[in-house]
């Protein structure tokens, strides 16, 4: 299609669009003709023969298969902190709020599963995220900005989805490395900003979908691949102007500006996944907290909360620790020496956070469900754990009956052989299939179970 | 999109007149108008709502600073970084794409890893892990010396192919 290039005053008033402009007609033309200085210079700087709407389609399209799994899995990560106990953060969202269900306890790897996901490809589509913005970024320098008001309403979700994918990109990358520089709530910015990103990139595909299967129809993957730099020429001018007006000759391939991107996603991928993985490999995680082991034996795995930063004293948790059982009226007080008298079991479960990494241990102790039978509530409706701890926002947490009724869930005493070590919760932890780390309560002092009679 | 009014647009003309004219006054299609309402609507309504969070000026600031950063800052400095690289190197466009690929994952690492090598948490990471932000740094500048290094080998034995590719030639 014959597209004019942009005229004396920098201005892309494309042939195709009649005129393009919407009403009022005078202001939008009147603003295209008093660009301010420095337009034309900064229009005729755009030199890389590479951009252009197939190099944005390809991008775009990874994102469009990707985002939507980090956003669907984010959103999974929130349902397992168990909103119906108000103890997925933030609590009060509104409208917003998920259908309430009781998140599964099978797979006993779905958390790991989910949250190891959002976190990994959030991560890996960094490179992709900044290659897809290089790629449009000459747009944010039009001139003019708009040419009706669906310009201007569509460049505002624009912003929005730009906004919104740096800021969760930003947030999520310093949560992920205890560094809250931010000075707000992680949760509930990370919550709502996935609410305004979302909005936006629904949108921004449904208008841009048709120009994605154009553009990717436009030039065969096949043939692009296997295109070399010297034979690298640029796009044939587009409607949208994201082909340089006057493009310099070819540094790098598009094949090579796609490996580079993917190369990119690798090396991240590579550094990162090994925080999801046990044994050697966990090593490969580099720069990650996760990616070193604490200490080495059968205690030697990951934590997410020192017994120290707790505040748990050695001597509330020596001989003298005794567990509560609440239920029905009834209270019951344990020793560590009864816990241990009592049946054990031992089941392998993973342990994961939604910080990105996981563990698979082999854990022993009694059943959830063996402790609500002696407490007097054989049917439980909830179970509210709660810890020595004095502060911090997962010193309790709530149970669903499945979580508390499921065989291999624990009051853990023991892993891989030997006593907890005072990291991992001595005298005792709950351990529960595909539950979030956090709501695995370390240093257990009380279990409040409640029965389905009870309300 | 809206079609275009063509000659067969005549039959009905009253409907296809009233959305021609709301398309040609909006400058777009009405179901755009629909979608891009609804997505402003929502983000109004979440920053009505996040208003009264006391800490809602630094979100904003963030949201805003986040696009700021990368475009007028993230952008411009490495496409700088670029264009001085290319005056360096001139013509020799593969010298060139041996030190941009390393140096492009050198950056990557160190924006996605910043808060560990440069320390920014040192009192929760280690309430959360038990061990300090130390390592990070020198980890960072082992892989980055490691990818110029891997570029440099590829490059040196490159030119040495091509050198005995080209006395092969030149003697047959």
């Amino acid at each position: 299609m014959p597209v004019s290039r942009p005229g004396p005053s920098g201005s892309g008033t494309r042939a195709t669009d009649a005129d393009g402009y919407g009403a009022p007609r005078r202001f939008w033309r009147g603003l295209a003709q008093h660009a301010p200085p420095g337009v034309d210079a900064v229009e005729r700087s755009w030199r890389s023969p590479l951009r252009g709407p197939w190099l944005t389609a390809v991008y775009g399209s990874v994102l469009l298969v990707a985002l939507p799994l980090v956003i669907i899995t984010g959103l999974l990560d929130y349902a397992a902190y168990g909103p119906q106990f108000d103890q997925a953060f933030p609590t009060n969202v509104g409208w917003l709020r998920l259908p309430a269900f009781d998140w599964p306890t099978r797979p006993s790897w779905l958390f790991r599963v989910t949250q190891g996901l959002h976190v990994t490809l959030g991560i890996v589509l960094v490179p992709v995220v900044l290659g897809k913005l290089w790629s449009v970024l000459p747009k944010l320098f039009d001139w003019p900005p708009a040419r009706s008001l669906a310009q201007v309403l569509e460049r505002l979700t624009l912003l929005l989805l730009v906004g919104g994918i740096l800021f969760q990109i930003a947030t999520g990358l310093l949560n992920i490395q205890y560094s809250y520089v931010f000075g707000f709530d992680f949760y509930t910015a990370h919550y709502f900003g996935a609410w305004i990103f979302t909005g936006a990139f629904v949108a921004h595909v449904i208008i841009k979908f048709p120009r994605l299967v154009t553009a990717l129809r436009s030039r065969p993957l096949g043939t692009e691949l296997r295109t070399p730099r010297a034979a690298t020429r640029p796009e044939p001018p587009d409607p949208d102007g994201l082909v340089a007006a006057e493009p310099g000759p070819a540094t790098v391939s598009r094949r090579g500006a796609v490996g580079l991107v993917g190369g990119g996603a690798l090396l991240l991928a590579v550094v990162t996944i090994g925080q999801s993985l046990d044994g050697p490999l966990r090593r490969t995680a580099l720069l990650l907290p996760r990616g070193r082991q604490p200490g080495t034996g059968p205690n030697g795995f990951p934590v997410n909360r020192t017994v120290a930063a707790a505040g748990v004293r050695p001597e509330q948790t020596d001989a003298s620790w005794r567990l509560t059982l609440r239920g029905g009226g009834r209270t019951v007080t344990l020793d560590r020496p009864g816990l241990l008298a009592m049946a054990q079991h031992t089941a392998d479960l993973p342990i994961s956070c939604v910080e990105g990494w996981s563990t698979r241990q082999t854990w022993t102790g009694v059943r959830l469900r063996d402790l609500a039978a002696l407490a007097g509530v054989a049917d439980p409706a909830s179970a509210r754990v709660s810890s020595l701890e004095k502060a911090g926002l997962f010193r309790t947490a709530v149970l669903a009956p499945n979580q508390i009724l499921d065989p291999d869930s624990l009051l853990a005493l023991r892993v891989n052989g030997v006593d907890l070590a005072p990291d991992h919760g001595y005298p005792a932890r709950v351990i529960v299939p595909a539950l979030p780390g956090v709501h695995c309560t370390k240093w257990v002092a009380e279990i409040d179970f409640r029965g389905q009679a009870d309300g | 999109m809206a079609e275009r009014a063509g000659p067969t647009a005549g039959r009905d003309r009253p409907t296809a007149g009233r959305a021609g004219r709301l398309r040609a006054a909006y400058g777009a299609a009405p179901w755009h108008l629909v979608l891009v309402t609804a997505v402003i609507v929502l983000a109004g309504w979440v920053a009505l709502r996040l208003a009264q969070e006391a800490t809602f000026g630094r979100m904003l600031l963030w949201f805003v600073g986040a696009v700021i950063a990368h475009d007028l800052v993230l952008f411009p400095v490495y496409a700088s970084a670029d264009r001085v690289l290319r005056a360096v190197v001139r013509d020799r466009v593969t010298l060139l794409n041996h030190l941009r690929v390393p140096a492009l994952g050198t950056a990557l690492l160190f924006v996605v890893y910043s808060p560990g090598i440069l320390r920014w948490g040192e009192t929760t990471h280690e309430a959360a892990t038990g061990q300090t932000q130390r390592p990070y740094l020198v980890r960072w500048l082992v892989l980055s010396a490691a990818l110029f290094l891997l570029s440099g080998a590829t490059y040196g034995l490159r030119a040495a192919l091509g050198r005995r590719g080209s006395a092969s030639r030149a003697r047959r």
